[in-house]
């Protein structure tokens, strides 16, 4: 089905084309799909240990979720409302041996096959955060003081395809997530904005933060935009990668009581319960990285090594 | 369609959308919906609903939260924009 691909700057497809051609990113034959060279890796898995680090420092309990999630949570979420153009669902074979013949046949002539796929129950995990809320409820009410959860870097999509190489269709998104009284989590985001800017400037890297509003659909979702807006629930650590605009790295989202009353998250006392979390991008940052300091890391300050733990 | 019929539909509306812990008959027209409960995703299902009642189109500098905050302002915001009878 054809679709709006969003425009590429030139600085963005020369960034791609430098990062491709050192062996930093491997493409694929589909546009924002690639493969890591070890030296991105290496990076990338570094910036984790960081994130993963602060966060068990300030009490964090480690979770970690496969990229797909059962098809009924995100259709407990409401994404499917709010957000459809960037859902993937997971598809697989049902039918019997005629079919299976029918569909090899078509596959080898690269024809659609689509008739023979049914939908299965999971879905590409949208937003790394969306297990979490599910595994708190399951947990009983939250101790007082609520809960700290590092869900990791873990594999998420969006279909949006683009040659702007910080626009991924599957990409790490380490999430950190607060649940708790509604004080604590507003008070937890906004400490952990500035920890955040802390963090990627200790990086050599300059960030801003800024109002924000997620990528909602249609009419509907331009007053959705406008609600977040209008009551500060979405910031972005904005990054220079590659020309024109800035780029988000992370953001640090208030959700009030949507997942916590969707999935049954409540407080002790039974009160209900706020959340917030906030996402980095590792992909994201780790572009910035070489964007900013050169694409051998031989050559990066001393100093970010340091804070990386890569130094000798 | 005179204001108190307008306001009645409106709260039709709201019974149907806003999915309020409370019975919208017990709020004033100037009580503010989200203090009352209504959430940012119900107060879009309620602005879709209103076009559906009234046979309107919200402009998008309309499609936020005051607009829909209590029911004066959605009476205001209804009566602006519905064509004259």
């Amino acid at each position: 089905m054809p679709r709006e691909v969003r425009p590429v700057s030139a600085e963005q497809l020369a960034l791609r084309d430098r990062l491709i051609d050192a062996g930093l990113l491997v493409p694929s034959t589909i546009d924002g799909v690639y493969g890591h060279g070890e030296t991105f890796e290496a990076v990338r898995e570094a910036l984790e240990r960081v994130i993963s680090a602060a966060a068990a420092a300030g009490g964090a309990r480690r979770l970690r979720f496969p990229p797909v999630i059962p098809v009924r949570q995100l259709e407990d979420t409401g994404y499917l409302s709010n957000m459809p153009h960037l859902a993937g669902t997971v598809f697989a074979f049902a039918g019997d041996d005629g079919a299976a013949a029918e569909q090899a046949a078509r596959a080898a002539a690269h024809a659609d096959w689509s008739e023979f796929q049914s939908p299965t129950e999971l879905a590409l995990t949208p937003a790394a955060c969306y297990p979490v809320y599910p595994a708190l409820a399951r947990g009983g009410p939250l101790p007082a003081g609520g809960a700290f959860i590092d869900a990791g870097g873990s594999w998420v999509y969006r279909h949006e395809p683009s040659l702007d190489p910080a626009r991924r269709q599957m990409f790490h998104q380490h999430e950190l997530v607060r649940a708790g009284e509604p004080d604590t989590v507003v008070a937890w985001r906004g400490e952990w904005a500035q920890r955040g800017i802390t963090l990627l400037g200790e990086l050599g890297l300059d960030a801003r933060l800024d109002r924000a509003n997620d990528p909602f659909f249609g009419r509907r979702g331009r007053m959705l935009a406008a609600n977040q807006r209008a009551q500060d629930l979405k910031l972005e650590l904005l990054v220079d990668i590659a020309g024109p605009e800035a780029t988000a790295c992370a953001s640090f989202n208030h959700h009030q009581g949507h997942f916590a009353d969707t999935f049954g998250v409540t407080m002790a006392d039974g009160s209900p319960a706020h959340t917030a979390c906030l996402g980095f991008g590792h992909e994201r940052i780790v572009l910035a990285l070489f964007a900013r300091h050169g694409l051998d890391p031989a050559d990066w300050p001393a100093a970010v090594h340091a804070r990386l733990g890569t130094g000798a | 369609m005179d204001t108190e019929q307008i306001r009645a539909k409106i709260r039709e509306v709201l019974a149907a959308h806003a999915k309020l812990p409370v019975d919208v008959r017990t709020l004033a027209d100037d009580a503010d919906l989200f203090a009352a409960g209504m959430t940012s995703f119900s107060s879009v299902n309620v602005m879709l609903a209103l076009e559906d009642a009234f046979d309107v189109e919200f402009p998008d500098d309309m499609l936020n939260r005051r607009v829909f905050e209590n029911v004066d302002a959605i009476t205001q915001a209804v009566t602006s924009i519905a064509a004259p009878a």
